[in-house]
């Protein structure tokens, strides 16, 4: 079979999964659970060095020729605290590609589109490559395609929640009316979750809690690359149409009397 | 002997030598060898700026790295 490859900018990717290293309960599960997820791009947080402990920092658990950084602006309110902290991102040496969040509310976790929508503006007009989390709302997703964003990653349900697509529906009205990828960002809680995404026609999928919160992360990080492979295949396969009623397997002539 | 200047380093004051620069100020922490980024005022100094950019008084740093998240 062709390879299927898909596009961010200039670059290819393989993997359709992305996935967080945050919530491990060490480096070597979070090292474990990336290489079983077999994800290409890893996010990552910007937070204050801790001045008094010299231990390893997430990065001795990511292999930089293996992995692309993809920096969060996770725990900023506002349009001027995630561009400052991308600025930071930028000194810290990265891919160019940068996830921008802006939330509006710390209870929801909820995106405040209007302030990631001018975020997206002023940092696609510094050069920064931006992969916006949003809401599952199609107008949004158009602005920020506008904006020159690469992708839109709209949430599937509540940051860590895992309560899955809350809303395939407009999932499927952003899927058919934007160009750039559409990545489900947020909600996925188990591997169905992240196989439905995959078969509404989703690019790809980000997730971390779901993998890093189940009981046995390694495993579960495995179960969710297949999940995210055998939902591409579906995709791609074309599903039967769905019928009210049944319609026999085998041959209705010929049955013996 | 030389009077001390205050400044504060992720929100925590801390005095320094006259002529302190930010690679100094880095390698008396302890992060001489990591990848760390640095905010003074608010305003990014670049790695190649770390040895001669001089710290002042009042002088709000922030230093900042990459943790794991999603």
């Amino acid at each position: 079979m062709k390879d299927d490859l898909w596009q961010l900018g200039e670059r290819n990717f393989r993997s359709r999964i992305i996935v967080g290293t945050g919530k491990y309960s060490s480096l070597d599960e979070t090292r474990a659970a990336l290489a079983a997820s077999g994800a290409e791009i890893v996010t990552v947080a910007l937070r204050r060095v801790d001045l008094k402990s010299k231990e390893p920092t997430v990065l001795d658990a990511i292999d930089r020729a293996k992995y692309v950084l993809l920096p969060n602006t996770a725990g900023c309110y506002s349009a001027d605290e995630a561009i400052r902290t991308l600025h930071l991102a930028r000194e810290l040496g990265m891919d160019e590609l940068v996830k921008l969040e802006v939330i509006g509310d710390p209870k929801t976790l909820f995106p405040d589109n209007t302030a990631t929508v001018e975020a997206a503006r002023r940092l696609v007009a510094e050069g920064f490559k931006v992969l916006p989390y949003c809401s599952d709302d199609l107008i949004t997703c158009k602005r920020l395609e506008d904006a020159g964003c690469l992708a839109v990653m709209p949430l599937a349900a509540p940051i860590g929640s895992g309560l899955g697509i809350r809303n395939p529906h407009n999932m499927r009205l952003i899927l058919d009316n934007v160009k750039v990828p559409v990545i489900v960002d947020a909600g996925v809680g188990t591997a169905s979750d992240a196989a439905i995404a995959m078969e509404l026609g989703c690019t790809a999928v980000l997730m971390n809690t779901g993998i890093a919160g189940a009981k046995q992360p390694v495993l579960m990080a495995e179960a969710m690359r297949l999940a995210v492979d055998a939902g591409r295949k579906a995709f791609r396969a074309g599903r039967m149409p769905r019928r009210d009623y049944a319609n026999a397997s085998s041959p209705t002539a010929g049955l013996i009397e | 002997m030389s009077v001390r200047i205050e400044i504060v380093v992720n929100g925590e004051a801390r005095a320094v030598d006259p002529g302190t620069s930010v690679a100094a100020l880095l390698g008396e922490l302890g992060f001489g060898d990591r990848r760390v980024a640095v905010e003074r005022n608010r305003e990014v100094i670049p790695r190649a700026q770390h040895a001669t950019t001089i710290l002042g008084e009042g002088d709000r740093l922030e230093l900042v790295t990459f943790v794991g998240g999603g």
